[in-house]
């Protein structure tokens, strides 16, 4: 049953998703990554939905899966973050030589300020890499859109289709124009064709040869059908991609030309001509150059400005302020937007592990037990370890257990402990434990395990015991995985249980090669979604020190009143640590559940 | 230059930002008006400061410059000194009086802030400053949860936006079990007197 088109607010990725509704989308796979998750999210809890979905394990593993969905003949699409895409970037390589069958979309959302990501790489150059089309919206309804016309762009093509969304078209909200949903009645099947899916040498290199041959036709379709255009308007020109279009757009002067790209590659001929109409260009993207050296290229002689000259930054997130000053720099027009006012002085809030979360015990019983300790751990919510001096790097996901590995072939008798999630070990973490008892690392790997992929908005994994759709699956035994990889010492703790946790980590400390210690505690946001409720600990404040050992925890439901002595707030989850740090016993439990 | 009008929505991850933000999203909406909004999501809502922009009939980018923001709707004092130089100087600011001191405060042995302190810190910043204990006004009307609500009810007299409308979306935007205590509470801060 097709629905009523309409209008609604939405967030990018839930419009993301309802344009995958409505292209009669067959097959969903993804690795969640703010700020791509929300996409999947959606489509997961479609009701009654005719597309098979998965959350994969990693993003090389969900590329591949859709990747075969659309040598079936099926329209699919794979989500990631932009980083995701790096994991990815090994099929992504040669499924351009390959080609496709089905339309595949490949979403990686990218993080120009990083706001929650380790670096601000540009996917686009991917899409250039690896010669494919590549869309780049400029607003949310653009993204929509964009994706709707994506699948068949792909199958015109035969060429996966990267759609390149920012946070700030992630997470924008917008009134969108929506149309109906389509349900598909595609049945895969698979044609054998060993010349184009076996990619031997023979058969890769006249690949190669085809893909190339495609680029021309790419460029100049993307042209007729409407993704790069020009609204030519006098000798100066602003020429803008993605979401820097709509920052442009708010402020450029009516005498100023406007080219907008949304897809890439950018047709040259047609490029040069534009140029060529114009005696002064400014440049505007966010991240890299890729447009600005494209322009450069058929300058001749028109001045560019952009990047390139210091204008505009090569980092960061723009906005139309921004903009704005870069065109008052090049004389295109006046900046009208107010000096940014100074921000008063108030104290940080920075994002902080929640009251009862089993990662702050671990770390701070693992300061306790290696007070010499070397701490690298990964990408989850337990980053913010940083704040509690418990994290020493971070560099990718799984990258814990191998920076471990690393440190402890190079520093002889470090004290290493590396700390990662359940997840997160098993996108990438696993690898480097097999890697480490094959080569004899003297390391302990703490798995944090809250039994969901939390930080991304508590997504299932094979270690929750259900699929993205809510269907029940064998649970995985981390024990046995580590065992099974060769690991003599393999611990399961209650985080909770500070005294055991102690115990343990001690026992680690005195024995060679790989230790694995597993924490298990379910993430405290789930047990208050599920209603799972322990009485709070109160402080007796006659018995109070005020030496403040439990305010040093961190924890959020604990502060000092005005006489200095402790006490809980009402956001204690009554995991009880604190009542194990407190020196003089004046914390138990006491306080109603909450 | 502006067309739109554009609201600054912060408080602590938690405290129902987002959902205040839709309402005045789907009002629009309602209304058949363009807006744009700007969310916080990914690790920063773990109990971090958060800020949603809405601008109301706007058409292009959804975030609003420094200096140029019509009202800032807070959820605590503190954050709304945090983002106050968003507001032109023209604009107003609507604050729940209330106040959660970050921990940071407290593992870095930083002095504790008051909340009269930060009131009159506000009040000095030459914005209209409208302080309204909407936390106890939400728990009359059944849940101290509905605060967002009765901050919503108070802004009502000064947003572009018809009340029918804001009443709507609030309806459309709670859980189904909460509207008459949302109602209520939208009703109740519709009475705040500015």
């Amino acid at each position: 049953m097709a629905e009523e088109s309409s209008k609604k607010y939405l967030l990018g990725n839930d419009a993301i998703a309802h344009a995958c509704l409505e292209s009669g989308i067959d097959f969903v796979s993804g690795y969640p990554g703010t700020p791509s998750s929300e996409v999947i999210d959606r489509l997961r809890t479609q009701k009654d939905p005719w597309y098979y979905l998965e959350w994969s394990v990693n993003e090389k593993v969900a590329f591949e899966n859709a990747l075969a969905a659309s040598w079936c003949g099926l329209r699919s699409i794979v989500t990631m973050k932009h980083v995701g895409l790096n994991v990815a970037a090994d099929p992504l390589m040669t499924s351009s030589s390959t080609g496709t069958k089905g339309g595949f979309v490949i979403l990686s959302a990218d993080d120009p300020y990083a706001h929650s990501s380790q670096n601000e790489q540009d996917s686009r150059m991917y899409a250039k890499f690896a010669q494919i089309p590549c869309l780049d919206p400029s607003s949310v309804q653009e993204a929509h859109d964009f994706i709707k016309s994506a699948w068949e762009l792909s199958e015109k093509f035969a060429l996966p289709v990267l759609f390149r969304p920012t946070t700030r078209i992630c997470h924008s909200k917008s009134d969108v124009e929506l149309g109906a949903q389509m349900p598909s009645e595609r049945k895969g099947s698979f044609e054998k064709n060993p010349k184009q899916y076996v990619v031997v040498p023979a058969h890769t290199r006249p690949l190669h040869v085809e893909l190339t041959k495609k680029q021309s036709a790419v460029a100049k379709h993307l042209v007729e059908a409407g993704y790069n255009r020009a609204e030519i308007r006098g000798k100066k020109a602003v020429i803008a991609g993605g979401i820097s279009a709509s920052y442009v757009e708010e402020i450029l002067p009516e005498d100023i030309s406007f080219i907008k790209i949304g897809a890439y590659p950018v047709d040259r001929e047609w490029l040069a001509e534009i140029t060529a109409q114009h005696e002064e260009i400014l440049v505007v993207e966010e991240l890299m150059p890729i447009i600005e050296e494209a322009v450069l290229a058929v300058a001749n002689g028109v001045v560019v400005h952009g990047k390139l000259d210091g204008i505009l930054p090569h980092e960061g997130e723009f906005s139309t302020a921004l903009v704005a000053k870069a065109l008052a720099a090049v004389g295109f027009a006046e900046n009208n937007y107010p000096e940014a006012p100074v921000p008063a002085e108030v104290p940080a809030r920075p994002a902080i592990l929640c009251p009862g979360c089993l990662h702050r015990s671990v770390f701070y019983a693992m300061k306790k037990v290696f007070k010499d300790g070397i701490f690298p751990s990964d990408i989850g919510c337990y980053t913010l370890g940083l704040q509690l001096g418990a994290v020493d790097t971070t560099i990718c996901m799984g990258a814990s257990v191998t920076v471990g590995s690393g440190i402890a072939h190079a520093i002889e008798g470090a004290e290493v402990v590396s700390t990662i999630g359940d997840s997160t070990f098993l996108h990438t973490g696993v690898n480097g434990l097999i890697n480490a008892v094959y080569n004899n690392a003297n390391q302990t790997v703490i798995i944090l395990d809250n039994r969901i992929t939390a930080m991304t908005g508590h997504q299932p994994n094979p270690n929750t015991g259900m699929t993205a759709c809510g269907v029940e699956s064998p649970k995985i035994s981390l024990e046995e995985l580590a065992r099974a990889c060769g690991v003599k010492f393999v611990e399961a703790v209650d985080p909770y249980d500070l005294t055991h946790l102690l115990a343990v980590l001690k026992e680690a400390k005195e024995k060679e090669g790989v230790k694995v210690i597993i924490a298990k505690q379910p993430c405290v946001i789930m047990n208050k979604r599920l209603g799972i409720k322990r009485s709070r600990y109160v402080v007796d404040s006659d018995r109070c020190l005020k030496c403040g050992a439990c305010i040093r925890y961190g924890c959020p439901a604990l502060e000092t009143d005005e006489n200095g002595a402790a006490r809980t707030t009402s956001l204690c989850t009554g995991c009880g640590v604190c009542a194990d740090i407190c020196p003089a016993g004046a914390i138990h439990r006491g306080g109603a559940r909450s | 230059m502006k067309k739109s009008y554009d609201c600054l929505i912060v408080g602590i991850g938690g405290q129902g930002t987002i959902l205040a933000s839709n309402v005045l999203g789907d009002a629009c909406v309602l209304e058949g008006r363009h807006v744009r909004g700007a969310e916080t999501h990914g690790m920063s809502q773990r109990g971090g400061s958060v800020e949603t922009h809405i601008r109301i009939d706007g058409k292009f980018g959804s975030l609003i410059a420094p200096g140029t923001a019509d009202l800032l709707i807070a959820f605590d004092v503190l954050e709304a000194l945090r983002y106050r130089h968003f507001l032109k100087p023209a604009g107003t600011m609507i604050v729940n009086r209330e106040m959660v001191v970050p921990t940071s405060v407290y593992s870095n042995k930083l002095p504790v802030p008051t909340l009269d302190a930060v009131e009159a810190e506000l009040k000095a910043g030459g914005h209209k400053v409208v302080l309204i204990d909407a936390t106890a006004i939400a728990a009359e009307a059944g849940s101290p949860l509905a605060a967002n609500i009765v901050l919503m009810g108070a802004a009502s007299h000064t947003l572009p936006l018809a009340v029918k409308s804001l009443a709507e979306a609030v309806r459309r935007n709670v859980p189904p079990k909460t509207v008459e205590i949302n109602e209520k509470a939208f009703n109740l801060g519709r009475e705040v007197s500015f």
